[in-house]
């Protein structure tokens, strides 16, 4: 364990030493024709905010290990967070067992032998040796300007330092340390007519500037009070990069091979066959996930120990590739797909500024929320703006606007597509976790379909 | 039934109340003048099939402890996986550190409505078989079994089905002298049969909504007879292909069970949650249109007279259901909406003081309703769910007679895709199963169906509703709120209902 640098720092977790003797420890418990072990260990901090007062707050440690048993074709997984000998042996066993009785898998896929891995820059010590007075410190950062002006500040810190390996039978061995932190903040007015919110992250604390995000969220709430209703419709939009990360992320797990090749994806094609080489969005559209994206490093190999790169899913508007994982990769004759890290979409060289101004009329969108699937056959989800949605016309941003919900498909989306700004790292996800690496731009769309007004703000 | 017990049931072990009394000591001894700690053995298993593979099964276990401190009136919470004696020490006054912290940014300070202190409290699920003592062969059969009756139906071309199961075994003490042991178990059996049209122009799918997840044991998977079942889903997913297309407008709507408590969780259980309702979570799960409860409570008409919604933790087999919550309270039954009008919040011992005015008008006693919870050992507790539940009407109807009473409509059957707004005003609702209703009769099959509604409206709307005989259980298994992020399992039982001229949009798009 490496040594806490002070009785409330979170930054504990594995070396690379101790989870090699872990992992060595528990192949050599094991029996199995072949045995992956998976470790994951780290500490998370947290404060959360409200009221303009932290309301909870929470610092915890912990380590697990799972262990995939295969006998024959069949296989078996425990996890436990029990890393003594006899809780890992017994575990080891409960592995074996299982797979004994597991009917057989004709999709089992071979371990994988030794692999080499670029190195990773997904670790910051800013982030590690954050602690609860330094986020107290950034709470009031938020609080006190908003508690001054009159608002209601609320808001969520959390970061995260931590190590994954892996390693298996075959002598595969894969390690890495990564860190993460998000704040965000929704500051409402107090007759509750008004909401604005702003959002960062990094893997390093030190990009996260407290003050600026408040006073972005303060500027937003006394921008948005009393909202005017407009009709639901379809709306030339601009949309703020975490509104397109919203979005864009949903794609991230769409272009999966197999669901295409099955007939129950967007990606496959009436007739047979998919939609590879296909052009389905805007030709200034280009989306790729990458491990080495300076905005959001991340380590450089997945859950089986297979080495990720970076790879690109479409390039001027062209579906380029599909995943394929390695099962389905041996069947259809191609090479498994090594993607992970960073989601990033191209971005053009407008600025959001620009974008608004070259817009007769249109709505400007903060963020989206309650994104849930309506038709998987063309990616279609349901959704509303929210903290922040204001009416644009004649090149200027003029009135706060209702809240709305829509109806509409990231595809359709990046088809209407009228400009783009900078890619930055977004915090897109709903729950303000710190979750997969978004990076994106504004982006200026026609025709997206709002289906109805809310009351919400 | 014997078969692999992963874990030794070593939990029962005193030494872990010696260990909640040494990190209570420590917390107090540094300074803490209330404090809490939670030592909990969670286990989960899941096995998934597809097709004719079973494509995994996974087996966890996790333990650890958190410590819970007030100081001066602010919160410190920190927990670890490494339960030893030193360890909670140095925990217990991590917590206190950290709530010491907070004070900094403290304006009014925490304060808790009393409770009964606990000594020796014990409950546990009424679970009948341990998921976990059953074999594993056995849960795998079952579940190509039924797959294999679901691909034997024409034009069923996929079909992927699990169950997943957890124990949670917790001890909880308290500086006021409580000492509780308790184990939940859930279960979760689930089955999705998807159909593909021959041109591979069209799929639809099928889910198996009809069996809701339960705080019972194994015996829920085997009453949900999966392999009986199978062909029924197989065979509803193969005729959504070929259903017409909704034409858009405003129909009466008659929602079944299976999935209207979807519809009451988001647009009634989640606004009703005390905190939003004073926007403690408007940075994430947001706040309420029930706002402000002082020009709530009493007053605000959520729907007709015959509607009234219960909060507990009783309903046996419900997933929310415990002997006390994670501050140590008991839970009580509370009628969150009384007559149509609102009249209660949920809430934890912190939260109960807020609405002191209310209950002392009420001449009710001022105490928590036991709605506590953390997701485990790493995570604070905070307010969520208990079972939030249409209770049925005074006339004996069932789901045929409202569709007979319905000259026409739509009938809904399970939930689908959901979606509502940070207040809880609009909402959107798919489903699974869809029928047209002409003169009393159902007279085909519909898809692309979704309701959007503006919640007091939709609640107003309702004109008709079930009676006791057609009262059931449905349930979210992990319902998320919180940061960061926490998993909540509570049932919503209720009747089937009518609302009047609701509005209809058509989901179906082409590509």
């Amino acid at each position: 364990m490496s040594t806490p640098r002070s009785l409330a720092a979170p930054a504990r977790f594995l070396s690379r030493e101790e989870a090699k003797a872990i992992s060595d420890r528990v192949l050599g418990f094991a029996s199995a024709d072949e045995t992956r072990v998976s470790i994951n260990s780290g500490g998370r901090g947290n404060t959360r905010f409200a009221v303009n007062q932290i309301s909870t707050s929470g610092d915890n440690y912990d380590a697990d290990i799972s262990i995939r048993s295969v006998i024959g074709k069949r296989t078996g997984t425990v996890t436990t967070n029990k890393l003594d000998d006899e809780s890992l042996r017994r575990a080891v066993q409960t592995a074996e067992a299982l797979a004994r009785l597991a009917p057989e898998d004709p999709e089992l896929m071979p371990e994988l032998g030794p692999q080499s891995y670029e190195p990773d820059e997904a670790w910051q010590d800013a982030t590690a040796e954050l602690g609860p007075t330094g986020r107290a410190s950034a709470v009031q950062a938020i609080t006190n300007p908003a508690a001054a002006a009159g608002l209601t500040s609320t808001g969520y810190l959390e970061h995260q330092a931590g190590s994954r390996a892996v390693a298996n039978s075959r002598g595969l061995f894969a390690y890495g340390r990564s860190t993460g932190a998000v704040l965000t903040t929704t500051v409402r007015t107090p007759d509750g007519t008004g909401s604005g919110w702003a959002g960062g992250i990094s893997n390093s604390w030190s990009d996260i500037n407290a003050a600026q995000l408040g006073e972005q969220a303060i500027e937003k709430a006394r921008r948005s009070v009393n909202p005017v209703a407009v009709e639901p419709g379809r709306y030339t939009v601009v949309l703020e990069p975490t509104a397109v990360g919203n979005l864009v992320q949903l794609l991230g797990s769409a272009f999966n091979a197999r669901s295409a090749e099955e007939g129950r994806s967007f990606f496959s094609k009436a007739g047979g066959g998919t939609k590879l080489g296909d052009r389905v969005v805007d030709p200034r559209v280009t989306l790729i996930s990458d491990p080495h994206d300076e905005r959001a490093p991340a380590n450089t190999f997945n859950g089986e120990g297979m080495p990720v790169t970076s790879n690109t899913w479409i390039e001027n508007g062209i579906v380029k590739a599909l995943d394929y994982d390695r099962y389905w990769a041996s069947r259809k004759g191609v090479e498994a797909t090594q993607s992970g890290g960073a989601l990033i979409m191209s971005g053009g060289d407008s600025s959001l500024e620009e974008l608004i101004a070259s817009t007769q009329r249109g709505l400007l969108v903060t963020r989206f929320w309650y994104i849930r699937s309506v038709d998987p056959r063309t990616i279609l989800y349901t959704g509303l703006t929210r903290d922040g949605t204001f009416l644009i016309e004649n090149g200027k941003v003029t009135r706060p606007v209702k809240n709305l919900r829509f109806n509409e498909s990231p595809i359709f989306m990046l088809n209407n597509l009228e400009g783009m700004g900078r890619s930055v790292r977004v915090s897109a996800s709903e729950s303000g976790g710190v979750g997969r690496g978004i990076v994106v731009p504004p982006i200026k769309v026609r025709d997206f379909n709002f289906t109805s007004l809310s009351d919400a703000i | 039934m014997a078969g692999v017990s992963p874990t030794g049931a070593a939990y029962a072990d005193p030494a872990f109340k010696e260990l909640a009394l040494r990190a209570l000591d420590a917390a107090r001894s540094a300074g803490a003048q209330y404090a809490d700690v939670r030592i909990s053995a969670g286990r989960t298993q899941n096995i998934s099939a597809r097709d004719r593979r079973v494509a995994g099964i996974n087996d966890r276990e996790t333990f650890g402890f958190g410590v819970r401190t007030l100081v001066d009136g602010a919160w410190g919470f920190a927990a670890s996986s490494l339960v030893t004696a030193e360890e909670v020490t140095r925990v217990a006054r991590q917590a206190v550190e950290q709530a010491r912290a907070n004070r900094s940014a403290l304006r009014r300070p925490v304060e808790l409505a009393p409770t009964e202190a606990v000594p020796n409290g014990v409950w546990r699920s009424p679970a009948r078989i341990d998921p976990f003592d059953v074999d594993l062969k056995d849960k795998a059969e079952l579940l190509l079994a039924a797959n294999a009756a679901a691909l034997a139906v024409n034009g069923a071309r996929f079909v992927n089905s699990s169950m997943f199961f957890l124990r949670d075994e917790k001890t909880y003490a308290n500086t006021e002298g409580s000492v509780i042991t308790q184990t939940i178990y859930r279960a979760q059996p689930s089955m999705t049969v998807t159909a593909v049209s021959s041109d591979m122009s069209d799929f639809q799918s099928r889910q198996s909504t009809d069996i809701q997840p339960m705080g019972r044991g194994y015996e829920h998977v085997l009453d949900g007879k999966l392999v009986e079942n199978a062909p029924r889903w197989a065979n509803e997913a193969v005729e959504k292909l070929s259903a017409k297309s909704v034409d858009v407008g405003r129909y009466d709507l008659i929602l079944h069970p299976t999935h209207l408590w979807l519809t009451i969780h988001e647009s009634i259980a989640h606004p009703t949650e005390l905190d939003r309702a004073y926007g403690y979570e408007a940075n994430y799960a947001g706040t309420s249109f029930v706002s402000p409860p002082e020009e709530m409570l009493g007053k605000f008409r959520y729907g007709p007279e015959f509607m009234n919604i219960q909060g507990d933790r009783t309903q046996e087999g419900s997933l929310a259901a415990c002997g006390w919550d994670d501050d140590g309270v008991k839970p009580d039954t509370f009628l969150i909406i009384k007559n149509g009008v609102v009249n209660d919040y949920q809430t934890t011992r912190e939260q109960a003081l807020w609405l002191d005015w209310w209950y002392k008008q009420q001449n009710m006693p001022t105490r928590s309703h036991g709605c506590s919870y953390a997701q485990s050992w790493a995570d604070v507790q905070f307010q969520r769910m208990p079972n939030v539940s249409l209770l049925p009407g005074e006339e004996d109807l069932g789901w045929d007679d409202l569709i007979a009473a319905t000259d026409r409509g739509i009938a809904i059957v399970g939930d689908g895709s959901f979606s509502i707004d940070q207040q809880r005003y609009n909402a959107q609702f798919g489903g699974q199963l869809f029928y047209e209703i002409r003169g009393g009769k159902v007279v085909g099959m519909l898809k692309d169906v979704a309701y959007q509604i503006r919640t007091p409206e939709f609640w107003n709307a309702m004109d008709m509703i079930g009676g006791q005989k057609s009262y059931e259980l449905g349930g979210a298994f992990g319902d998320g709120k919180g940061q960061p992020a926490q998993s909540n399992s509570v049932s919503h039982g209720c009747v089937p209902t009518r609302h009047r001229q609701i509005n209809i949009i058509n989901t179906g798009r082409t590509a």
